[in-house]
């Protein structure tokens, strides 16, 4: 049954036609053409799909439309401001803190998540923000670095 | 410029196959140079390393080299991205390829400029004498490449580079990190539709029934395709696509084949199909001195690949010309199975390379990259774009092999090894597509014209396959090293970054270990009093000294240890040191790592393969294995397949032994074997016990420790 949803993400309002139960993660990637958010396991385990519903890391792929209509969404596209990336997407940049980078645009939703309640943490709060996301390519220590170090760039 | 005339490469790359100029580069009016690759961009970085290869033999900037992503129908067939051999295969052709180039552009400008190339002077392609100037670009010309590589051209010395042997960031990153599509996921052509597979998760052959009555009258499903027992779905969208597949899937009956053994080890050893001997050395006076023996028996689970992003490819069928985008590594043999499987000619399908997520080895790519195919047969000439589920992956892509060791070794009264035996048994390491008379693509083997899926083989020595660093590069005085190969296959198994190599270190280095305990000697000491080879020699050495090897503290649960080999016994040399705390799991502190690649073309390419390459390893190593059920395999999901989080990955150092002189090699396997022994070998100084099983897990160091009191 197709209803209408109306969305707000980055900031910007949209409505979208499709079943209530279907998951944010393709509205997003194919209603809005958004394609940083990836899918990875359907069932919220790995975090390649985490977008920011009202300030909180959530997988997009686990969460109906219907739970997200009304909600402030922000993904990797909204973390940059009017064609500047965020500190953190440069800090990612300056470490070179990828391999394959599938994982990266969660990975920094939930690094943001962590710099916006946490703007100093220490190295291992910074890991344990980023546990409930997965890297195969083990670019871990890099991601953990470019997380310090954008906080500390912030803080200047 | 110094120039060397001939470089110290033997092996002209993949030149052999594609000879002409004109296959590897092209030089544009508007300052940039395409460079055509038929290696991948698989996350290892290797666009990067190219396209300094190709900006310092063309002596212009690293920004003007333009990587034209794999084509079938341009890019020259170099194969498969696959063995760490792209910067031996790829960059050692574009080297000579470019350094040609460079040689004609000069020839061309000198000509337009009415003077000799000696009287020239030349930066970034701008060309000058005497206040008249030309450029690279004003003399392209296609014709100008119309020639073979002449494999004799001048290449640069090393002393005077510019590029390579310099960091250069990944030219792949700024998107990946904005978020911009980038990935074959993030395709969308014009009227494109989503398609998604009906599997069973375990071996079958053909759906005994399949109720779709509900399933036909879903608002945007576009197609129900069936084909024997190949089931697939195709709808407008993507979530329409996922819900018809899960709808379809409960109401699907298989014909289920053969059970799975109960212990895999065992059942190998009793399956060997071939003994081979692969290794033999005799020196009688020497064996007439054995005296302690010691024997051990090791073995590895099968391994999943576990990229974050699951298998995905696009296909669209136009006027009986099939175009299929693919992250597979090597598109020439992809086509080649596709038209088998298919029934077409190869001419009338061109495969492109997108990038993927995270490859490690054969997974899915190709077989999805069939999937789309037979789908968009179904579409009207519509693009179809086929994503596998977490679980199709975990079910369906092959699998690094199970395999099984058994060790036994003599020292003499001097604590020497005077005699060395390794026996290996395994699947074969490699099915890819390309190479069989049957196509090795996952669906072909389920359509109702089926064919039979094609045996996992093993690559011949001295790279080798189940068998790759089961022969020592110690030197032993007597050895014999054999490999029992293993045909049928209860789980399909292939190439999984480092082959057999990564048992063969692991159980070798951990014997080494037990050895060196028997003859009362330290570990390090103790290899090196087996190893003549210098490079090796030096990176246990700088290994050891990060690691303040011979400061070590002892404490309670706390344990050190080295690993090392040289991949393949032909290519990078790597020597871990892992610290480790054994609590209730295993917990790996520190991972101290010493490279040795020959020419370093990106030092942090290099670095950040060597530690994405330890950390995995030490994922492998401490957690993973594929759960097996009675019919098929029961790791579907994160949660049965647990790989090491952020907070439990240990701290990665590496150093690089920089080699201008010596030819560049690959890096990206060469943490596996050393990394898993450093750590099997730290766990075994902690605890003074030895777990001979992978992975090391609580449960098999619990039992470790049952059986020893």
């Amino acid at each position: 049954m197709s209803e209408r949803f109306r969305l707000t993400v980055n900031g910007a309002s949209s409505e979208i036609a499709a079943s209530a139960q279907t998951p944010l993660l393709y509205a997003l990637r194919n209603d809005l053409s958004l394609k940083g958010t990836r899918f990875g396991c359907g069932s919220g385990q790995c975090g390649a799909c985490f977008v920011l519903i009202d300030g909180n890391p959530a997988p997009a792929c686990d969460t109906p439309l219907w739970a997200a209509a009304g909600k402030r969404i922000t993904t990797v596209e909204g973390l940059s401001k009017g064609g500047e990336l965020h500190p953190l997407q440069h800090a990612f940049l300056a470490e070179q803190a990828a391999q394959c980078g599938y994982c990266t645009s969660g990975i920094l939703i939930s690094a943001a998540a962590l710099l916006a309640r946490n703007p100093r943490p220490t190295e291992s709060e910074v890991r344990a923000a980023l546990d409930r996301n997965l890297c195969r390519c083990g670019s871990h220590n890099r991601m953990v670095r470019a997380v310090l170090r954008a906080a500390s760039e912030i803080a200047l | 410029m110094n120039t060397v005339a001939e470089s110290p490469l033997k092996r002209p790359g993949s030149l052999e196959k594609n000879p002409k100029l004109a296959q590897w580069l092209r030089v544009h009016r508007d300052g940039t140079v395409s460079i055509f690759s038929g290696k991948v961009e698989i996350g290892q970085g290797i666009s990067t390393a190219l396209a300094q290869i190709a900006a310092e033999e063309l002596g212009v900037a690293l920004e003007r080299i333009r990587m034209v992503a794999a084509n079938t129908a341009v890019s020259p067939d170099e194969g498969v991205t696959s063995g760490s051999l792209s910067i031996q295969d790829s960059g050692v052709a574009l080297r000579r390829a470019c350094a040609q180039a460079r040689t004609l552009l000069l020839k061309s400008a000198a000509a337009r400029l009415g003077v000799s190339v000696r009287d020239l002077q030349v930066a970034d392609g701008t060309v000058r004498t005497a206040g008249r100037s030309t450029s690279f670009w004003e003399c392209a010309d296609d014709a100008l490449f119309d020639c073979k590589v002449d494999e004799t051209a001048a290449l640069r010395s090393p002393r005077d580079y510019q590029v390579v042997g310099k960091p250069a960031p990944r030219r792949d990153l700024p998107d990946k990190i904005a978020g911009r599509p980038r990935f074959i996921q993030d395709i969308t052509l014009p009227g494109m539709l989503y398609g998604r597979m009906v599997r069973p998760p375990y071996n079958f052959a053909g759906p005994v029934s399949l109720d779709d009555s509900k399933v036909k009258s879903m608002p945007g499903l576009a197609a129900i395709v069936r084909d024997g027992g190949f089931v697939g779905v195709l709808a407008e969208r993507e979530d329409v696509a996922i819900s018809a597949q899960r709808a379809l899937r409960v109401t699907a009956s298989w014909r289920e084949v053969d059970a799975l053994p109960r212990d895999v080890h065992a059942w190998l050893k009793e399956h060997a199909a071939e003994h081979r001997v692969i290794s033999e050395k005799e020196n009688a006076d020497a064996k007439s001195r054995a005296g302690k023996v010691l024997e051990a028996s090791y073995t590895k689970p099968y391994i999943s690949h576990a990229s974050i992003g699951p298998s995905c490819a696009i296909a669209r069928i136009d006027d009986g010309k099939l175009m299929v985008w693919s992250h597979s590594q090597g598109i020439f043999n992809l086509r080649r199975d596709l038209a088998l499987a298919l029934g077409m000619r190869e001419d009338a399908i061109i495969v492109r390379h997108a990038e993927g997520a995270g490859c490690y080895g054969h997974n899915g790519a190709d077989d999805a990259a069939l999937d789309a195919a037979l789908l968009a047969r179904a579409a009207g000439g519509r693009p179809v774009q086929v994503q596998w589920m977490r679980d199709d992956e975990f079910a369906w892509a092959p699998c690094g092999p199970a395999m099984a060791l058994s060790l036994r070794a003599a020292l003499d009264s001097h604590g020497d090894i005077v005699d060395w035996e390794h026996e290996l048994w395994s699947n074969g390491h490699s099915s890819r597509p390309g190479r069989a008379d049957n196509p090795a693509l996952l669906a072909a083997w389920h359509l109702s014209r089926a064919y039979e899926r094609p045996s996992a083989i093993n690559m011949p020595l001295p790279a080798g396959a189940a068998d790759r660093n089961a022969i020592p590069i110690y030197d032993f005085p007597n050895q014999r090293v054999v490999n029992h190969y293993v045909h049928e296959m209860p789980v399909r198994t292939s190439a999984l970054r480092s082959l057999g190599a990564y048992a063969n270190v692991f159980a070798i280095e951990s014997f080494m270990d037990e050895l060196a305990q028997a003859a009362g000697r330290d570990p390090i000491a103790f290899r090196q009093r087996h190893l003549k080879d210098p490079r090796g020699r030096a990176v246990m050495d700088a290994a050891a000294r990060r690691a303040e090897w011979s400061h070590w503290k002892p404490a309670e649960s706390r344990g050190h240890g080295i690993g090392f080999a040289r991949y393949k016994n032909l290519g990078a040399y790597c020597a871990a040191v892992a610290e480790v705390e054994v609590g209730h799991d295993v917990r790996v502190n520190r991972l101290i790592l010493a490279v040795d690649v020959g020419l370093v073309i990106n030092p942090d390419g290099v670095i950040n393969q060597i530690e994405g390459g330890a950390i995995q390893s030490t994922s492998w190593t401490l957690r993973e294995q594929v759960r097996l059920g009675a019919r098929g395999i029961a790791s579907l999901g994160w949660e049965d397949y647990p790989i090491l989080k952020f907070s439990e990955v240990p701290v990665v150092e590496v150093e690089l032994l920089d080699r201008p002189e010596l030819p560049a090699v690959g890096a990206g396997e060469a943490a596996q074997g050393p990394a898993a022994a450093a750590i099997a070998n730290a766990v075994a100084h902690a605890l003074g016990l030895r777990v001979r099983d992978l992975p090391l897990t609580h449960e098999r160091i619990a039992a470790a420790i049952s059986q020893s009191t």
